[in-house]
C-alpha cells in the first residue's frame, strides 16, 4: 500500500516536473489584456480588477463555497448554531488587555485594506481576515457574543455579502449587459459596495467558522486534565 | 540550467505530492487534512512561479487572483474537513481511518 502510494506520487510528481520545465521562459499570457482593459474596469490594482471585474464569477463562487462552508460547519457542531460561547476557559488577563487593545487596531487596519485594494495590494479577503483574527482573539481572550449580535444578526451578516454580490451581478444582466459586466462609470461604485459587504460576511464567517469548530471552554479543561 | 522561477515552480510541484503522499497514507483524519493543506500550499507555488513568467518587472495578476481564491477555498474546506472529523471523533471516539476496520466489514457482509 505505502509503495503503491509512494510510486503513485513519484510518478505525479515527475510529470509535474516535466511540465513545469517544458513550459515557455516567459510568456506573455493575459498581463497585457489585463494592462489594456485596466482603466475600464473602474480600480486601479490589477488583482483585484480580475478579482471583482474580469473574473467576477470567480469571487461570487468563491463567497458562495464560504458561505456553504459555514451552513455546513455550524449544521455539524454540537453546539446550538450561531451561539458564541467563550472558547477560552479562563480568561487570561494580560491575553484579554491585548485583545481589548488590539480589537479595534485590527478593524482600523482592515478599513484601509479595503480602501487600498483599489490601487493597491489589499482588498475585501485581507480586510474580512483581518476583523476575523480580531474575533477569534476575542473568542480565545474569553470574551463571549455581545448581546447586541442576535442570532439573525449573525447569519445576516454571514450572508449578506453573498446577496450583495448576486444582486449585482444579476443588475448588470437586467440592465442589458452580461453577467457581471459593470458599466465603466458605474464600476469603481458598484466593487466598492460589493467588497464592503463581502468585508462584512468573510469576517463573519471566519469568527463562525472558528467558534463552532471549537470545543467550548467545559469541555476542553475536561480534556485537557484526563486526555492530554 | 535552471531558473530560479523553475526552481520555485519545482518546490511548489514536490510540496504537492508530499501532500498527495500523505492524503493517501496517513489514516489520521487530521494528518490527512493536513496534508491536503501542504498540497494546496504547493499548488499556490506553481501558481505564483507560472506568474513570474511574463516579461517585465509586475507579474501576472491573473494567477495571483486564483491564489487568493484558493486560499480562501481552502480556508473553507480545510474548516468543513475538521467539523466532519470532529463530528466522527464526538460520534464514534475514534478520528482513524483503519483499513482492516473495512476490511473487516467488507467480510461480514456489511
Amino acid at each position: 500500500m505505502r509503495a503503491a502510494a509512494l510510486a503513485l506520487c513519484a510518478g505525479v510528481g515527475v510529470l509535474l516536473g516535466r511540465a513545469v520545465l517544458s513550459m515557455p521562459e516567459t510568456e506573455a499570457g493575459v498581463a497585457p489584456l489585463i494592462e489594456a482593459n485596466l482603466a475600464a474596469s473602474g480600480v486601479k490594482n490589477p488583482v483585484t480588477a480580475v478579482l471583482l471585474n474580469f473574473r467576477g464569477y470567480d469571487t461570487l463562487l468563491e463567497i458562495a463555497v464560504l458561505v456553504l462552508a459555514t451552513i455546513g460547519v455550524l449544521s455539524l457542531s454540537a453546539s446550538k448554531p450561531g451561539t458564541w460561547a467563550p472558547v477560552a476557559a479562563q480568561a487570561d488577563p494580560v491575553l484579554s488587555a491585548l485583545a481589548r487593545f488590539l480589537a479595534p487596531v485590527m478593524v482600523l487596519v482592515s478599513g484601509y485594506l479595503l480602501w487600498a485594494g483599489e490601487h493597491a495590494p489589499g482588498g475585501a479577503f485581507q480586510a474580512g481576515s483581518v476583523i476575523g483574527a480580531a474575533g477569534v482573539l476575542l473568542a480565545l481572550s474569553g470574551y463571549a457574543r455581545p448581546a447586541w449580535v442576535s442570532r439573525f444578526a449573525l447569519r445576516a451578516a454571514i450572508s449578506v455579502g453573498f446577496i450583495v454580490f448576486l444582486g449585482t451581478a444579476a443588475g448588470s444582466m437586467l440592465a442589458g449587459g452580461t453577467l457581471l459586466e459593470y458599466p465603466p462609470e458605474l464600476a469603481k461604485t458598484l466593487i466598492i459596495v460589493v467588497e464592503t459587504w463581502l468585508t462584512v460576511s468573510i469576517a463573519a464567517i471566519l469568527i463562525s467558522l472558528f467558534i463552532a469548530s471549537a470545543s467550548p471552554a467545559e469541555q476542553l479543561r475536561r480534556r485537557t486534565e484526563s486526555e492530554w | 540550467m535552471v531558473s530560479q522561477t523553475d526552481l520555485y515552480t519545482l518546490a511548489g510541484a514536490l510540496l504537492f505530492v508530499i501532500g498527495l503522499y500523505g492524503i493517501i497514507t496517513r489514516p489520521h483524519l487530521l494528518h490527512k487534512i493536513l496534508a491536503l493543506n501542504i498540497s494546496s500550499a504547493g499548488v499556490f507555488f506553481v501558481l505564483v512561479g507560472i506568474a513570474r513568467r511574463v516579461p517585465g518587472p509586475t507579474p501576472d495578476p491573473l494567477p495571483h487572483a486564483m491564489v487568493l481564491t484558493g486560499i480562501v477555498v481552502t480556508v473553507s474546506s480545510t474548516a468543513f474537513a475538521l467539523a466532519l472529523a470532529k463530528r466522527i471523533y464526538t460520534d464514534t471516539g475514534v478520528a482513524v481511518l483503519d483499513a482492516s476496520d473495512i476490511e473487516a466489514e467488507e467480510r461480514t457482509g456489511g
